[in-house]
């Protein structure tokens, strides 16, 4: 406990964070990062064709997640802003894409360049909207930031209710994708494709969030966390460092969002509501915060952990007058104690478990 | 970057093991017809795998959750009758909790993983537009969608997709002509939830009042329970008699919210979706007073009404199999359902295909506890073609008038004249 009397103190979440590995590394960080990135596209190359269908449908959901944890965990882990809006920030990403897709689709335009353009654009819709919340964020501290994003997630069914020309209010638009390329072979499985179009999003947001992390702008992202008047002092525009988080966090909710558009070809607000919101924070703090390993793990629960509740249920044998009342409300039950032994047992998230896990495996050997 | 080396090593040496263990070939899928019952999805010597998707918890549960307990229990009845064709029906039921990204994800569990043979009575408009797509791509059938929307009728986009109760244009064509006929003369207005089961009312109203016939229009969304604006419009328009396209909840909040601006006493007539009195009285508690008079059509016998063949075997496979559920007409089209496929399922004879199980709808000509005609065809796949209207007396809803039936176009809406049937003695259908 002596380091809290020497350090300045620290704001909650950053509490959280264990530190990273300190150190210089050697060599180009781009360089290295690709890499990383090229062995994973090869593996998920292989293993999406090791697996049947709907686990490279589940494998899809988790990359586009992970999108979005990736971009959440920079900005509340690195940055210290609790955004509880980043499901309406999907939204964007997910209703543009589908809008675009549609459009190009009623005027026959579609090829293989229209889904990156769709996606490009869903980025970048959501980019803006994040800039707009962030110049709003960059003002406001703890729950007050908290309130406006909330706000912000809670807007969503209204905004496509009062502009329900366009965005068909609860009932929400089915989204046109083009099958898998002929190429690939008659009897290739669409959902091994959309597996594919995920994967690749969610390597793009990771590269990108990792670098950053590994930058200038990273270091200045941590100072503005751990503490606002002394990374004023270095020379950093405070500001506009939370704003530029806000935006970048938001471009991976808008690939995040478009993504899961593509792959369930379907859009409607009660997909990004509140609870998403909430999910996706609950994800990265279980995961562990501030880590992009961390972030994986959130992304991977989101999808596992309601799938095997529902699983573990389903093998239990209920009288009919049991079953009546306790299905559908058990796996609710089970998602719930799940996470509460987590937080007990692990409270730094799963990342921070392995990485205590692995520092006592080296001790003892 | 000599460690980078070494772990790329490691990392190449792991992919070359899983490139070699995994097969990099796609094979053409087992044909899902023509071939014998042993190659059939969902389909052995001795079971037949349904799935559904449900809104078990979620905004939609209430009253809805009690749907496929009531399907399950009624295959459940037949199972320990020997089943169909010597198979018992195995229903897996999948929680939806009314999101269509849920619905997704469960469905393609159904389909890929579980290996259904069929879906059966997926329940919602927005959640099962969502899979229409991925299960006409799979040639899984879908049969009997709990929903009205006009979606599921498109034989020749959707050709393994069927509907089950009626659409909503032709319930509210069947509304409207009654609207017509019993309070001439009087202002008629429209309460709808904003997507199809709204707009597909209004259009079978309006086909039948003309569009002129409609005084005030109004809409509302689940997402918002204030509706007061809404009713205050229908105030200030004068409205006499309201028809409203509402889901239970919008049903109970529409004649409580009317009841609390006082003085404004309008005729409801709410869709069969949103008018079962059980539902309605437990939400409004004391206000149930407010239903007395309420007029809503049916395609079901009343669940009240003790005297009808339907509702004895029901609620006896209910008291059995079911641990006894409080009766309602959620239970009542459980078990139709079940009734229906089991039907269907004898009708596709021994030889399970999904392409025979689909020519046996289409083949047609069901009859059992619904009101009116199913309309299956080759050409048609939307379901339930009539309705009778209800009223509620003295905290009873029954049925009264005659069965009428129409069709979603500019078709008339007349009386249907064929007897209702009656369930076979052992309650299971006859080949």
């Amino acid at each position: 406990m002596s380091t809290t009397q020497v350090r300045p103190a620290r704001s909650p979440i950053s509490r959280l964070i264990t530190p990273r590995r300190t150190g210089p590394r050697r060599g180009s960080t781009l360089l290295r990062h690709l890499l990383w990135v090229a062995i994973a596209a090869v593996a998920v190359y292989f293993v999406s064709y090791g697996i049947d269908p709907f686990r490279n449908y589940q494998l899809a959901t988790v990359a586009a997640y992970l999108c979005v944890t990736a971009g959440l965990t920079m900005l509340t882990g690195l940055n210290g802003q609790l955004s509880l809006g980043h499901g309406a920030l999907m939204a964007c990403g997910a209703y543009t894409v589908a809008l675009a897709q549609n459009e190009f689709s009623d005027r026959g335009v579609l090829g293989a360049w229209a889904l990156p353009v769709s996606l490009a654009l869903g980025v970048l819709v959501a980019a803006l909207a994040g800039a707009l919340i962030g110049v709003c964020a960059a003002r406001l501290r703890g729950p007050y930031l908290a309130g406006v994003t909330l706000a912000v997630a809670l807007v969503v069914p209204a905004f496509t209710t009062r502009f329900a020309g366009l965005f068909n209010a609860d009932q929400g638009l089915s989204v046109y994708v083009d099958p898998a390329p002929a190429a690939l072979g008659q009897y290739f499985p669409p959902e091994r494709w959309q597996a594919w179009i995920a994967i690749g999003a969610a390597m793009l947001s990771l590269l990108i969030v990792a670098n950053l992390v590994n930058s200038r702008f990273g270091r200045a992202f941590k100072a503005v966390r751990d503490d606002e008047v002394a990374a004023k002092l270095a020379g950093i525009h405070v500001a506009r460092t939370q704003v530029l988080a806000f935006v970048v966090s938001a471009g991976c909710a808008g690939l995040g969002g478009g993504v899961l558009a593509v792959i369930s070809q379907s859009v409607s607000p009660s997909v990004f509501g509140l609870t998403l919101s909430l999910n996706l924070l609950l994800a990265i703090v279980l995961g562990g915060l501030g880590s992009l390993f961390g972030a994986a793990w959130g992304a991977l629960l989101l999808v596992l952990l309601p799938y095997l509740t529902t699983e573990v249920t389903r093998g239990l044998s209920l009288s009919p007058g049991l079953a009546n009342k306790l299905e559908g409300n058990l796996p609710l039950a089970i998602f719930g104690l799940t996470l509460i032994i987590v937080m007990l047992v692990a409270p730094g998230g799963i990342q921070d478990a392995f990485r205590a896990l692995g520092r006592t495996i080296r001790r003892r050997f | 970057m000599l460690r980078i080396a070494r772990r790329g090593i490691v990392v190449a040496a792991c992919l070359a093991l899983v490139a070699a263990s995994s097969a990099c070939s796609d094979e053409a899928p087992s044909s899902s017809g023509g071939g014998t019952a042993a190659s059939v999805p969902g389909v052995t010597d001795t079971e037949i795998v349904l799935g559904t998707h449900m809104p078990l918890t979620g905004p939609a549960a209430a009253g809805y959750s009690k749907i496929s307990p009531a399907t399950k229990a009624y295959f459940e009845y037949v199972n320990a009758n020997g089943g169909v064709h010597g198979r018992k029906i195995k229903y897996l039921v999948e929680d939806d909790g009314y999101n269509p990204a849920n619905t997704q994800t469960l469905v393609r569990k159904l389909v890929l993983e579980d290996k259904v043979f069929a879906i059966l009575n997926g329940l919602g408009t927005p959640t099962h537009t969502g899979v229409l797509d991925f299960l006409k791509t799979q040639e899984v059938p879908d049969l009997f969608v709990a929903s009205g929307s006009r979606s599921w009728n498109q034989p020749e986009k959707y050709p393994t997709t069927f509907g089950f109760q009626p659409d909503y244009t032709v319930e509210g064509k069947i509304i409207a002509d009654f609207v017509k006929k019993t309070y001439p003369g009087q202002v008629v207005c429209h309460m709808g939830q904003d997507d199809d089961f709204g707009r597909d009312s209004l259009a079978g109203v309006e086909q039948v009042l003309g569009a002129d016939g409609v005084k005030e229009k109004q809409k509302y969304v689940t997402s918002n329970t204030n509706i007061t604006p809404q009713i205050q419009a229908f105030k200030a328009a004068g409205c006499q008699v309201v028809i409203s396209a509402t889901i239970p909840a919008f049903t109970a909040l529409s004649l409580g919210t009317a009841a609390k601006l006082g003085g404004f006493k309008p005729q409801w007539v709410p869709s069969s979706v949103g008018a079962d009195y059980t539902t309605l009285s437990g939400l409004l508690g004391e206000g149930k007073v407010l239903l007395e008079g309420l007029v809503a059509p049916g395609y079901l016998p009343v669940s009240t009404d003790a005297s009808n063949p339907w509702v004895q075997l029901y609620q006896k496979v209910n008291k059995e199999y079911n641990g006894d559920a409080p009766f309602d007409n959620n239970i009542m089209f459980g078990m139709t359902v079940g009734y229906l496929t089991v039907q269907a399922l004898l009708k596709a004879g021994k030889d399970l295909t999904r392409e025979g199980l689909i020519s046996a709808v289409e083949s047609g000509g069901f009859k059992n506890a619904a009101v009116g005609p199913y309309r299956y065809s080759a050409s048609d796949h939307s379901g339930i073609g009539g309705m009778q209207m209800g009223r509620v007396t003295g905290g009873v809803q029954a049925a009264f008038g005659p069965v009428v039936q129409t069709d979603d176009g500019a078709g008339p809406v007349q009386e249907y004249t064929e007897a209702p049937a009656t369930p076979t003695s052992n309650g299971i259908p006859a080949v």
